[in-house]
Parts: structure tokens; sequence; C-alpha cells
């Protein structure tokens, strides 16, 4: 029997939305600061209003739901997938004041692309945008790919049973330390070591570029929290073709790859344990798929000659499938150069490289190797009980951390979620194919929403259906909580409508 | 904020109108140079934009980044002809207008398979020039306003009950 909400549900889920609101608000202090910095009023002031809109709602949602009571799991998954369409809503209202953004919808399309550390954008004139905005649609990313619930909520939460729920709400479920605190403080930490590292190698990069000092670093660490949190976006149009440099392509692709990995194997290797890197399942999983779609890709553009040397090769095919596979979206060419001068079989292997990506408890997206590596190991294990005899005894294992016997609730997990996400993919396809579209590109855009990547073939502008913007948000919202926040909002619906008391 | 987008593009399009009436010069757009590459390849071409973001000079030459309203594209040309260049777009600044003349290459085997223009000549059709915009009046007051209820709701907060 499904039992009706109460009315303390909706008091709590109320309280922790406060929260929530009040902690995002208190990391627009950023981007004011860089404001005030640059000297960039009209921006500081769009920022300000912005913060003065979450401490008003935040406060009054927190007092006029207030609430000891702890989170259920139910009422924790509700908080997640709340917290994030409310995030999109709040974080747009800056660039849309910035009147860089066509529209409302517009907006709220980017600050969910950033908070899903996707990166397709609607953004108009980014070449004359303000330093405190470009910052702020790199740091949603960088706030999106730790999880911004966690975030907003470490400077409220005092114990750790409803972090927990909230921390595997947001697709976050592997425990690197003991508890969730200490688990998020270490994935601060490697995030932030790695900023001071990627934002110096950047802007050291930059300089040597010919950029001016502050641009370099400005756009190093941009760069960084969109390589890094697997986003995408880039200060300029251009994306990473502005820099027209090998050697950033090269830190990028590092960066990306760092991104894509789990942070346990990180914590792993920062704890001296490197054999790690070549025994772990995901790892060995994401270097074949990387290889075998590099090799589908290169086939593709080899076959119509796009890129004649393996210089180009490199810095336009595989620098588009690295950028495909870890989920990141940077692209060192123009969108429509994916329809007028890739073949299909190429975009084909771009399409399945972002329909894999990187590792789970990472800050990618879509299916994941874990995922593709059980599913592997179970086929192997059922192909095994084919072939030997029936008494013999067929035991599987994988290596992820530490060797793990192969259960069938695994199996059953790592497939629900594949199919989920394949249905996603097609669901936008089939979507874009209803607005006109070819459905290979159609197929391409709404993988690349739905997974999270960025990459775009040239559909996602302001000019395309609204509709269509909204799907791909809805995608982009799924894809990084990965269902279950979705199905319980579904599953609330559900219970408000046919529940009993 | 729309003023500072459109104004500046009409300007510049006025600017870009005047030079192709007095020069007869045909110009290609960005959209025309990537959606038909192939047939532009190898070919001498001239794009006109505004530059934005950096001079990145590289030896004796530099990478300049012309955006003609839709896209920006990469033009390689030698210093002596980047030392021109007084304003580059950004926030605060209008970048020259500029109409170059070069090769186009769809995948230059030079950089790597970027598509660039291997710049020749470089004409500047409009210069620059430092535009801050004003200060916004009715967000300042926003702020103000808002400032005014959010210690309203504070103080209220602070003495209702839990």
């Amino acid at each position: 029997m499904i039992l009706k909400p109460l009315p303390e549900d909706f008091k709590i889920i109320g309280h922790y939305l406060g929260k929530v609101l009040l902690g995002l608000s208190f990391t627009l202090a950023v981007p004011i600061i860089i404001g005030i910095a640059c000297r960039e009023i009209n921006p500081t002031f769009d920022f300000l209003i912005t913060l003065e809109i979450g401490l008003i709602l935040g406060l009054l949602l927190k007092k006029a739901c207030y609430t000891e009571k702890d989170l259920s799991w139910m009422q924790g998954m509700l908080v997640v997938s709340l917290s994030w369409l409310m995030a999109m809503f709040f974080s747009a209202i800056p660039l849309y004041l910035s009147g860089h953004w066509k529209s409302y919808l517009d907006a709220c399309f980017d600050t969910m692309s950033g908070f899903a550390t996707t990166g397709l954008t609607l953004v108009q004139d980014l070449d004359h945008m303000s330093y405190a905005h470009n910052f702020w649609r790199h740091f949603i990313m960088f706030l999106g790919g730790q999880g911004i619930v966690i975030i907003a909520l470490s400077f409220f939460v005092k114990g750790f049973s409803g972090a927990f729920k909230m921390y595997v709400g947001e697709a976050r479920d592997e425990r690197i330390l003991p508890n969730v605190i200490h688990t998020s403080r270490f994935i601060w930490l490697v995030s932030f070591v790695y900023l001071v590292l990627g934002t110096l190698s950047l802007g050291i990069a930059g300089i040597l570029n010919g950029m001016r000092v502050w641009n370099a670093f400005f756009h190093g660490a941009c760069n960084f929290m969109a390589a890094f949190d697997t986003g995408g976006f880039s200060p300029q149009s251009q994306n990473i073709l502005y820099y027209h440099s090998m050697p950033y392509e090269i830190i990028t692709i590092v960066i990306m790859i760092l991104g894509a990995i789990n942070f346990k194997l990180h914590y792993h290797i920062w704890m001296g344990n490197r054999k790690e890197i070549i025994r772990n399942i995901e790892t060995v999983a994401l270097f074949i798929a990387i290889m075998l779609t590099f090799y589908i890709t290169a086939m593709g553009l080899v076959r119509l000659n796009t890129y004649p040397s393996a210089v180009m090769l490199l810095r336009k095919g595989f620098y588009q499938l690295i950028s495909a596979h870890t989920g990141t979206g940077f692209m060192t060419i123009y969108p429509n150069q994916f329809i007028f001068e890739w073949s299909p079989l190429a975009m084909a292997g771009l399409i399945l490289a972002m329909g894999l990506g990187g590792a789970v408890c990472s800050t990618t997206g879509a299916i994941k190797m874990l995922r593709i590596g059980i599913i592997y190991k179970a086929l192997k294990e059922d192909l095994k009980r084919i072939m030997l005899p029936e008494k013999a005894i067929v035991i599987e294992k994988f290596h992820h951390i530490k060797e793990i016997f192969l259960e069938d609730k695994q199996v059953r997990s790592a497939l629900s979620i594949t199919i989920c996400y394949i249905g996603l993919y097609i669901f936008g396809a089939l979507a874009g194919k209803f607005f006109g579209y070819p459905f290979l590109p159609a197929l391409f855009e709404s993988t690349s929403a739905a997974a999270n990547v960025g990459l775009s073939c040239g559909i996602t502008s302001p000019g395309m259906p609204a509709a269509l913007k909204v799907i791909y948000i809805f995608q982009m919202w799924a894809g990084r909580l990965e269902f279950m926040s979705v199905f319980t909002i579904l599953g609330f619906a559900v219970a408000l409508i046919k529940g009993r008391r | 904020m729309i003023k500072r987008i459109f104004i500046p593009i009409l300007v510049f399009n006025a600017a870009m109108l005047w030079a192709g009436v007095s020069f007869a010069q045909p110009l290609v757009s960005s959209t025309q140079l990537i959606d038909r590459a192939g047939g532009y390849d190898g070919q001498v071409v001239t794009y006109a934009g505004e530059v934005i973001g950096d001079v990145m000079k590289r030896g004796d030459f530099a990478w300049v980044n012309i955006n003609d309203g839709i896209n920006a594209v990469g033009a390689w040309m030698s210093i002596s002809l980047a030392r021109h260049i007084g304003y580059s777009g950004s926030y605060k600044n209008i970048g020259d207008a500029v109409e170059v003349t070069g090769v186009f290459r769809r995948a230059c085997p030079e950089h790597g398979g970027d598509l660039d223009i291997h710049a020749q000549s470089m004409r500047k059709v409009a210069p620059g020039r430092f535009a801050e915009p004003k200060i916004n009046v009715d967000k300042r007051d926003q702020v103000f306003i808002l400032l005014g209820v959010l210690g309203v709701v504070w103080i209220l907060t602070m003495f209702a009950r839990k």
C-alpha cells in the first residue's frame, strides 16, 4: 500500500531546501569578489541581487518549515532532486541579468548544463562577457562536479545520516573513507590540489602562448574547472580552439583523464598504491574503450581523409574522442564541422564514447566503466556456464580496489542503469527527430546532453525549439543524478495522488 | 546591456558595409568558411570582423582571433601586421574591426588541423575603443531595496519561535 505524504514530509523537505538555498547563496561571494576586484560594477550588482534573493527565500523557507527531524531515504532523495532544479532556477538569475542569454529559459539551460557538468551552451556574445559572469559559469561546474547539495549542506548538516542519503542521491554511491564528511573533505582536497596544479600549468602554458598574465591564469582556472569536472565550458566562444596550442591541448587531456578517474582510485594512488591503476577494472575498461572508440572514429576520419596527417588526426580526432569519453565536451573544431567534415562512422565512434563515459565516483556522466566491466564479466560468466560441464562451479571476480566476487545484484543494478541511459539517449534522439533534425545529429546531441558531455554538432543554439531545450535540461538533470532521485520524484507524485493515509 | 551588445554589432556591420561598398572586395563570413570549408580550402579569402581576446604572439607571428558576429576564426599573421591592433574585444573594450586577406585552410597542416587563415594583409576598418558600461541605476536600486527586505526578514526570523 502506498502511503500519502504527510505535511511533516513537506516541512522536512522545505527546511532542507532552505538550507541548500542559503548554502548556494554563500557561494555567490566568489563572483562578487571577482566583480569587485575587476571593477565590474553592473555584474557585481547582478550577483548581489541574486545573493539577497537567495538569503531572503532561504531564511523564510528554513524558518517556515523548521524541524529537527532527520531525513528519511525518500525525503533525502527528494531534497537532492528538487535542490538541483532549485539551483538551476536560482543560479540562472545573474546570468539572465547579464543580458548574454536570449531568455530566462536559455540561462536555466546553461546553469543546468554547468551544474550537471555537461557544457552545452546557449550563451550569446561570450567574447564580451565580464570576468565575474564568466567565472560563475565555470564555478557552477566545479560545484556541480563535487555535488551541490553536499557542498551547500556542508555549511549546516551536523549529523552523518542525512548527509549520506544526499551523497547517494547525487550519484556518489562509493565512500572513500569511513564516513561521508571525511569522503567529501577528501574529494575537496583532491580537487583543490589539482586546481592549484592545473591552474598553474594552464596559466604558464597560456603565458607561453602569448596571453596576458591575468588572462592566462583566469583562463587557466576556468579551463581547469571545466576539464577536471568534465564540464566543457570555456571562457571564449571558440572553446579550446581559441588557444591554437598543442601544449594547451595536452595539458587539458591530462586534466580531463584525471577528472574521469574514480576519486577512490585517486585516494589509493595518493596513498602509494600505484599498481591499482593497471589492476582496476575501471581503468582497464576505460583504456580498452578509448582504444576501440578511437579506432572507429579514426576509421571514419581516414575514410574521408578529413585530417591527412597523423598529427592532425591526433589533435582533432583523438582530442574530441578523449573529450567525449571523459564527458568533458572541450572542442578544437567548430560544431558544424562534425556535420560537414566528419563521416557518420566517425560521429558514431564519438556517440559510443560519449554514451560509455568515465569512472563511477568521478565527475563524468553516462553509463560508466564499472558497469560496463560488470556487464562484460557477467556475460563471460554466462558463456563459461554454457561451455563448462553442468557440475562445474563458475565464479567470476573483478578487481575494484579489492577483489570482488560478481553477484547477481551488482549485474542487475549495472544493467538497469545502462538500460535507463540507453533509453534516455534514444528518447532525446527521437525528440530531436520530431523537431525536424536528422537522426544521427539528433542522437549525437541527445547522447551529449544525457551523458553530460557537451560536444555539439550544431543543434544546441539559442534558436532551437524551446521544447527541445526543456528536454535537454531534463536529460542533463536525469543523467547527472543517475535516475534514482528522478524516480523518487515520480514515486512521490504517485503517492500524492494515489496514496492512502 | 542589450544596447551594449547590439550597438557595437550595428556599428561594426555598418563599417563592414562601408568597407564592402568602398573597396568592392568579396567578403566571406565565418559561416561560409565553416560550412563550405572544402570549397574555400587553399584559396585567398577576405574575412572581416572584430578582434577578440588576446593577440597571442608566437615568435615572429601572432594568433589573432576575429569574430564576425557569428563565430570567431583564428588568423595567423606576422608581428608587423598584428602590431597595428590597438584594441581587442572584451567586457570593457570593443575590439578593432579589421579585414584580413589571406590563405584559408580547412585543416591547416602547419597548425595541427586548425581551421584558420594565414593573413597576407590586414586593414583596420574601424578602431576599437574603451567602452565600459555605465552604472545601471535600476540594478543599484534593486540591490538596496532587497537589502532592506533582507534586513526585515532576518530580524523577523531571529525573533520568530522555532
